[in-house]
């Protein structure tokens, strides 16, 4: 465990989380590399599935990161996209996985720095939290 | 449309612990506009059961098929083809979807995924509210296209009762008092004289009084 690097898949609008990791690299800003950012072109794109699908196939934590309250380039695509990641904590946490593995953030294009913090909030976060289950288990399987 | 919603995942994760290899089945009509059973919920609760098991070091395959209406033989019989690589079903249609499954496939273990609730409308995004009872004799027409079997508590022909405040329902201060929603209604309409009108008791034969109910259009039977 106190090796434990997590995987952690960012989806990113294209209109403000990706434009701000663009700004936190111009800024030389340094964020862990735990982090693989998926672009979209709203956060309101990132549908239920898509989240669970990262964690099923390994991901240890998922965060969409959208656009500012009032921001949103397609009106209200980060509201939406709120909604779905509420209802996947729930989700999460029936089957014993933890919601908290999933997150919903919201910044603008030219928050770099908020950006690389949340990057290494999350990655702390999820390496006190431990490997996703499904993928310990799964190598139990294999190591079996 | 009939709504309904998804069992606890605990119970859903229970029922099907005996099994390797299931079919999960959603419809396209129904459940797919309320959200419940449509091959979007088919592909999140396929995702949730597989990281389920595999959390329990177990290994669930899961086959998913959304069919174009889980309650007519025709559609059901599409399933034919996958039935045998299956142990177990499982059926995120309607109640009516999941009997007609089990009809059909007469060895094989159907679950619901969901519970079947009520036939309702959409009254907002995200929100369904109860319609219809399925009555059998309607009589929306004498009410303002408002149904006091539905939407009236206590089901009055002939209210409110002395419960409604501020045309609100006693029973709970969401839901609407169908009477004054029908005499608004009747208001607008400038029908308050079929307020006046007592409506005779109802026959409940032709609703689940009766057993349970068959429709036979003599011109369509084969």
């Amino acid at each position: 465990m106190e090796n434990f690097e997590p995987t952690i898949v960012a989806f990113c609008c294209h209109y403000c989380a990706y434009t701000a990791a663009d700004m936190a690299g111009s800024k030389r800003l340094c964020y862990p590399s735990n982090v693989k950012i998926i672009r979209v072109p709203c956060s309101g794109k990132v549908d239920s599935i898509h989240i669970l699908k990262a964690l099923e196939m390994g991901a240890d934590g998922v965060y969409v990161a959208g656009c500012l309250e009032g921001d949103c380039h397609f009106k209200n695509g980060n509201i939406e996209a709120s909604k779905r990641v509420a209802y996947i904590k729930k989700l999460l946490d029936e089957i014993n996985i933890g919601g908290e593995r999933v997150e919903m953030v919201l910044m603008s294009a030219g928050m770099g720095e908020r950006f690389a913090q949340t990057a290494v909030d999350m990655t702390e976060k999820i390496r006190k939290l431990g490997p996703n289950p499904v993928k310990s288990a799964s190598k139990a399987d294999h190591a079996a | 449309m009939i709504t309904a919603e998804r069992k606890p995942m605990e119970e859903l994760i229970e029922c099907l612990k005996p099994y390797h290899r299931i079919l999960l089945v959603g419809c396209n009509e129904c459940v797919t506009v309320c959200a419940a059973g449509g091959r979007k919920e088919v592909g999140i609760l396929s995702s949730a059961l597989q990281m389920a098991f595999k959390t329990e070091g177990k290994n669930l395959e899961v086959k998913e098929i959304t069919l174009e209406r889980q309650c007519d033989p025709e559609y059901v019989e599409e399933l034919v083809t996958h039935i045998d690589q299956a142990e177990a079903v499982m059926s995120m249609a309607c109640g009516c979807g999941v009997q007609e499954i089990a009809r059909r496939f007469k060895d094989k273990p159907v679950y619901p995924a969901v519970n079947t609730t009520f036939m309702g409308a959409s009254e907002r995004q995200g929100v369904w509210a109860e319609r219809c009872q399925g009555c059998g004799e309607c009589v929306l027409g004498l009410t303002g296209g408002i149904c006091p079997i539905a939407r009236c508590s206590k089901q009055l022909l002939n209210g409110p009762c002395g419960g409604s405040t501020n045309g609100k329902c006693e029973v709970d201060p969401d839901i609407d008092c169908a009477w004054q929603l029908i005499w608004d209604r009747l208001k607008a309409l400038g029908l308050e004289d079929r307020y006046e009108e007592n409506i005779p008791a109802k026959d409940w034969r032709t609703g689940r009084g009766g057993g349970p109910r068959k429709i036979i259009r003599e011109d369509l039977v084969k």
